[in-house]
């Protein structure tokens, strides 16, 4: 891959994991030869991470497992079965 | 229930509140307990559960939905976020920190709360969970390539969003626009 215009083109699918082994590797070498789309890719990869982790961290309400583990117990909705 | 913490995560994104989020785990794994048989061992849990929660969400609570669904999204220049503050980077310590505290987590997760939800679903199972486009296509029940249009899409107004969120807080100096980066051109 040559084109740097190419090469953001298929950014969000190299990030994605969903490029074909030869797609990936041939990005990678154009990458290997150029700061300006590896800043590009590195900030991409790097601002994905920051969503997960600032999108991973709430705190389950603590009656909610017993909860949920109470419906397994019962005939939760009345339809004559347990859960 | 290994898994109850990502799914509650997750639920409080689709459904945006914590009273309709615990709902939709506990329907989860309800529906999981009775269709257990479906669930083919060796297959991937943590995914079947995402694709029955999904399938719970979209089913409900779009049926709640009084607004029309908003499948549009104001169309959003590519790397908008890189081009603006790509270059904060350099200034500080490492690109990570500066991203990592640009934002607050409140701000992340209200970026992504505010996508549409014909959006919101697909950014949040790839970018946060990590599923491929075949299992969100699975998840949503739509086709790969209309996977892949809303995630490029969402991923871009959750970025303009983000930039608003910067701006607003009066983060980004003034006369940024200078400091820009140039389109790369091949």
């Amino acid at each position: 891959m040559d084109n740097c215009d190419d090469t953001i083109r298929e950014l969000e699918a190299f990030l994605d994991g969903a490029l074909s082994e030869d797609g990936h590797h041939s990005i990678h070498a154009h990458l290997e030869g150029c700061s300006e789309c590896l800043q590009a890719f590195d900030f991409q990869a790097e601002l994905r991470s920051v969503i997960a982790a600032k999108c991973h961290n709430d705190e389950m309400p603590p009656g909610l497992l017993s909860r949920i583990e109470k419906c397994f117990n019962e005939d939760f909705d009345g339809d004559g079965r347990i859960g | 229930m290994q898994f109850a913490p990502q799914l509650y995560s997750a639920a409080l994104r689709m459904t945006r509140n914590s009273a309709d989020a615990e709902d939709l785990v506990q329907e989860t794994y309800l529906r999981a307990y009775r269709s257990y048989e479906g669930f083919e061992e060796g297959t991937n849990l943590r995914a079947w559960l995402f694709r029955i929660m999904t399938n719970q969400y979209i089913n409900t609570y779009r049926a709640k939905q009084r607004r029309p669904q908003e499948t549009d999204l104001d169309d959003v220049e590519d790397l908008y976020l890189y081009r603006r503050v790509g270059n904060l980077g350099a200034m500080s310590r490492s690109a990570e920190d500066t991203l990592f505290e640009l934002f607050t987590d409140d701000e992340v997760k209200t970026a992504l709360e505010e996508l549409p939800e014909a959006f919101r679903v697909p950014v949040l199972l790839a970018d946060v969970e990590g599923f491929s486009y075949k299992e969100i296509a699975e998840m949503v029940d739509v086709p790969i390539g209309t996977v892949m249009s809303r995630l490029h899409r969402g991923r871009k107004a959750m970025q303009k969003k983000l930039y608003d969120f910067a701006e607003q807080r009066g983060l980004l100096a003034a006369g940024n626009d200078e400091q820009m980066k140039e389109p790369t051109n091949g």
